[in-house]
């Protein structure tokens, strides 16, 4: 990033704009533009979206069966008489999802995304118009469980929520370092599993995890015994009440990543380049 | 494969700056990708070969070139070129380390063949 403009020029990319001069009729033009800057346009107009009904948005994301429909359960079951708590259940290889959220008294959505491998943020425009969001405190999006490709897409959230279940092998934030530094928080799902495994360290996950410099915290969890349970309403709760507290000032709050990357690479307004082609229908 | 969804929006961005430069072809796209864009290069390039087709681009040359990942320490302020998966400073070991290149997916330029 440039620090004098927030424009899109890198130490890693600088070489590659210095400017062409036009040769045999061929003219070279910089352009500058990042690649997701479509997405990211709508998941802005998402997040307005959000911001107007004051509800927030938390996206789940893990490999498939890491346990993300089982914590939403969990969750509803101890929040459901205090908080408005509704799902847009995106994870398409368990199709009854949604009839899991449903038994337990909150609305969900479920999007079909086909053979998609993430959810981007059209999808979710598209989905959250089918929920009444006015009477929402907390909405969570469950994403397609992938490790890979979901964590470069901003739905136009507030806060990325990743889970590793103690299954998985602890080097799972350094072999998908993409997808971990994204954290606003790792999650260490089925504890109660840890006394048969003798190759899962939640320290080392830890620490894997700080070596992507992250500062998110870890909490360690089990949805089947509820060990670990309170410091993640616990956790939710804080974040509830710190989005308030920055609505009241005109502010909204952004997943990590947006924070750390995208938003530095392209600050809206702030880029001179060329301008992005709008597919929002309609404004808020 | 979001490959394939991402070029649409990339061949959309470039033939829209070819029609504003009034371009009979588009000879080249550059495009930086950095290690934790959370992009395969390979992917990207097979899916632009079949997007192509048909368009002003479809003779164009897909250029990717690697952003290096680099960090900013705030700790001891030093730069350092680091592996995706190990962001600590190499002077210090500090995790307290800002990202300022290797997560960057950019339409970086696009030659054009464009009459006099
Ligand atoms: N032992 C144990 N199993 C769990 C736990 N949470 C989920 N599971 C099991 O893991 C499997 C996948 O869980 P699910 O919530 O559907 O995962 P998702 O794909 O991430 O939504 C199911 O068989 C669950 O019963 C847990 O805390 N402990
Ligand atoms: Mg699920
Ligand atoms: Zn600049
Ligand atoms: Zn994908
Ligand atoms: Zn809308
Ligand atoms: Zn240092």
């Amino acid at each position: 990033m440039c620090n004098t403009c927030g424009c899109n020029i890198t130490p890693g990319n600088r070489p590659l704009v210095m400017a062409e001069k036009p040769k045999n009729g061929v003219t070279t033009v910089s352009v500058l533009q990042n690649l997701l800057s479509q997405n990211n346009h709508q998941a802005d107009h998402n997040r307005a979206h959000f911001d107007a009904s004051k509800v927030l948005v938390i996206n789940l994301m893990s490999s498939p069966g890491s346990g993300k429909t089982a914590l939403l359960e969990a969750t509803i079951k101890r929040l459901r008489e205090s908080l408005k708590i509704a799902v847009i259940e995106g994870d398409l290889e368990t199709e009854n999802d949604t009839k899991r959220i449903q038994a337990q008294g909150v609305p969900a959505y479920q999007i079909t995304t086909g053979t998609a491998c993430h959810l981007d943020a059209h999808l979710v425009h598209n989905a959250l118009h089918h929920l009444a969001l006015d009477n929402l405190d907390l909405l969570f999006i469950e994403n397609v469980g992938n490790l890979v490709c979901p964590a470069s897409f901003d739905l136009g959230h507030h806060r990325n929520v990743v889970l590793l279940s103690v299954t998985e092998g602890d080097d799972k934030p350094a072999k998908y370092p993409v997808m971990f530094r994204a954290a606003d928080l790792m999650l260490i799902s089925k504890t109660d599993l840890l006394p048969y495994l003798d190759d899962f360290s939640p320290s080392n996950a830890e620490q894997n995890l700080h070596n992507l410099a992250s500062d998110a915290p870890v909490i360690a969890f089990s949805s089947k015994d509820g060990q670990g349970m309170d410091a993640w309403i616990t956790w939710l709760l804080t974040e509830i009440k710190d989005y308030q507290a920055l609505l009241l000032n005109q502010k909204t709050q952004r997943p990590k990543i947006q924070q750390d990357g995208q938003l530095l690479h392209a600050q809206p307004g702030n880029t001179k380049f060329y301008p992005v082609s709008n597919k929002t229908e309609h404004l808020v | 494969m979001h490959e394939l969804s991402l070029c649409d929006d990339l061949l959309g961005q470039v033939i829209a700056i070819a029609a504003k430069h009034k371009a009979q072809s588009v000879e080249s796209i550059t495009v930086a990708i950095g290690a934790l864009a959370g992009v395969e290069p390979l992917l990207l390039e097979s899916a632009f070969s079949l997007i192509k087709a048909g368009t002003l681009a479809e003779q164009a040359q897909l250029i990717l070139q690697t952003a290096p990942v680099i960090v900013l320490c705030r700790t001891c302020g030093t730069q350092s070129e680091v592996t995706p998966n190990r962001l600590l400073c190499k002077t210090c070991q500090s995790n307290e380390t800002t990202l300022i290149s290797g997560d960057e997916l950019i339409l970086a330029s696009v030659a054009l063949n464009c009459p006099d």
